[in-house]
């Protein structure tokens, strides 16, 4: 295959990926509207559109047009650059997920996936703490004591609790014994969804806490103390408007997407369909690959609805219980997990 | 392709320390840092040393460096001011230079031979080998080295906590 052709179908990959991607960030805020709106009992957005669905539209020409104002106290260059770090980062920890099986191939190219990396699950965990530095920045630069307040929690916080989400996750790779996700996904797609790490892995434990670091990491609430309207008016983007706070406000969602896809990948056997081999495969590779991607999407749809569940259901924490339960709680299960892990796994290697 | 790559990135690396050393302001230096940590994660990468590529920016410019800007913004330290430096770094600062890189290139060109020869295109290091190096054959180092690193840790403790007696 020339390098041309592989040079087009990567481009052509990207742009999908990207165009999907953000539509996608566009209507789970939308979700996230009406769901909560059902939970504290009203309807959400239902104006603008059957059910509302024009909504996100509206709302990303409303965040155009308006006035894009800079505050004088702020220092400029990385006042602007803040914003870009945040959405850049959020954008390019989808390139190593993948989204269907890896036999389907055009040209030796595969369409499910935009770069299959051997250290996939370690790329996540970098651009995750590369992620900090937009929120940093833009608290520090904005010149504002609540913005200060807000990115310092968030430094804090995240920097706390990417340690229990990196251990959290050693126990799939240990099963695996590989970091390309790929591999993993492969790896719990014997029987089903027995074979899914959080059930026959015995990795539970790892996703809950997978799951609560994750949600610490993307500032989401329970967690989302960096942006605290109560205390801190709206946080580290307090002094951000128009387009760059639309795209703090991106990255963020864009942030709880990745999440879910790999509780997905990790835990939930990734595009593998709950019942193995149960039902008769369809021979149509088309099909197949439809049939793979609904069982991908829908899993992200439930840990993306998750998230929305515990936002609408959770009071905030307060900031010494969030840390004191990241540094004494969440790491030591973790670590036990890990040890508990290796244990079984070379008790069975003896036995085998 | 490896060398078009090696050149921008070697490129980023050289400014990113050079801007390092001119900036005033603290925080400005400390993002040039983090450029020159990437850069480098990515020459490590054309080594075919993924992992200590992303090792690289994990733990360097993920972590160590965030403390570095959390310092900075915690304390809120503001431009530094310039001083003229001492005199005697003037005179004596060039001509060391020159001495140490002099002997250095000449104790490499002497040695050449006997050094293994790396090329930019070469192949991943599989994870599974160097595991097998680092938890195998150098168990011992290893393990040393963290023990190293706890001590030191320990060490910092002891420090902080010195001056409050409980």
């Amino acid at each position: 295959m020339s390098i041309w052709l592989f040079l087009l179908f990567s481009i052509l990959k990207v742009a999908v990926v990207t165009a999907i991607f953000l539509g996608g960030v566009a209507y789970t805020v939308l979700l996230e509207r009406k769901v909560v709106g059902r939970i504290q009992n009203r309807w959400g957005p239902s104006r603008v559109g059957p059910f509302g669905l024009w909504q996100p539209m509206v709302d990303g020409l409303k965040l155009f047009l308006k006035e894009d104002f800079i505050p004088a106290g702020v220092y400029r260059p990385l006042y602007l650059t803040a914003p870009l770090i945040a959405l850049g980062c959020s954008l390019l920890s989808i390139a190593v997920v993948p989204f269907g099986s890896q036999d389907i191939t055009v040209h030796g190219v595969k369409v499910f996936e935009l770069a299959d990396l051997n250290i996939g699950l370690l790329v996540l965990l970098g651009v995750t703490s590369m992620s900090i530095y937009g929120i940093a920045l833009a608290g520090w630069s904005s010149n504002n004591k609540y913005s200060l307040l807000g990115s310092l929690r968030s430094s804090a916080q995240m920097i706390s609790y990417e340690l229990a989400l990196g251990l959290s996750l050693v126990g799939v790779v240990l099963r695996t014994g590989s970091f390309s996700l790929a591999d993993i996904v492969k790896a719990q797609s014997a029987h089903g969804a027995l074979s899914w790490n959080i059930l026959g892995g015995g990795q539970i434990i790892a996703f809950l806490i997978y799951i609560t670091a994750a949600y610490a990491e993307t500032n989401r609430a329970p967690f989302d103390l960096p942006e605290a309207e109560t205390e801190l008016v709206a946080g580290y983007h307090t002094e951000y408007s128009s387009m760059k706070f639309a795209m703090f406000f991106m990255a963020e969602y864009g942030n709880m997407i990745t999440v879910s896809c790999v509780a997905t990948l990790l835990f939930f056997g990734g595009w593998n369909s709950p019942f193995g081999h149960l039902f008769p495969e369809p021979q149509n590779i088309v099909i197949q690959a439809l049939l793979a991607l609904f069982w991908f999407i829908i899993k992200v749809f439930f840990f993306l609805f998750l998230y929305i569940w515990v936002r609408g259901t959770l009071p905030r924490f307060r900031y010494d219980q969030l840390m004191g339960f990241g540094w004494r709680y969440l790491l030591p299960i973790a670590m036990l997990n890990i040890v508990g892990t290796s244990l079984v796994l070379s008790a069975l290697m003896a036995n085998s | 392709m490896h060398l078009i790559l090696f050149i921008i990135f070697a490129g980023f690396c050289l400014a990113g320390a050079i801007n390092l050393l001119l900036q005033t302001h603290p925080i400005n230096s400390a993002l040039s840092l983090i450029v020159v940590m990437s850069s480098l994660a990515v020459l490590y990468l054309l080594l075919g040393a993924e992992f200590l590529a992303i090792a690289q920016i994990i733990v360097y410019a993920g972590a160590v460096m965030v403390l570095f800007t959390f310092v900075v913004m915690l304390l809120n330290v503001g431009e530094e001011e310039k001083t003229h430096g001492s005199k005697a770094a003037k005179i004596i600062g060039f001509p060391a230079i020159v001495a140490a890189f002099s002997v250095l290139t000449t104790v490499i060109l002497a040695i050449q031979n006997k050094l293994g020869g790396v090329k930019l295109s070469d192949g991943v290091t599989p994870m599974t080998e160097l595991s097998t190096v680092l938890f195998r054959d150098m168990l011992l180092p290893f393990e040393l080295t963290s023990v190293l690193i706890l001590v030191a840790i320990l060490g910092a403790v002891a420090l902080a906590r010195k001056e409050g007696h409980r």
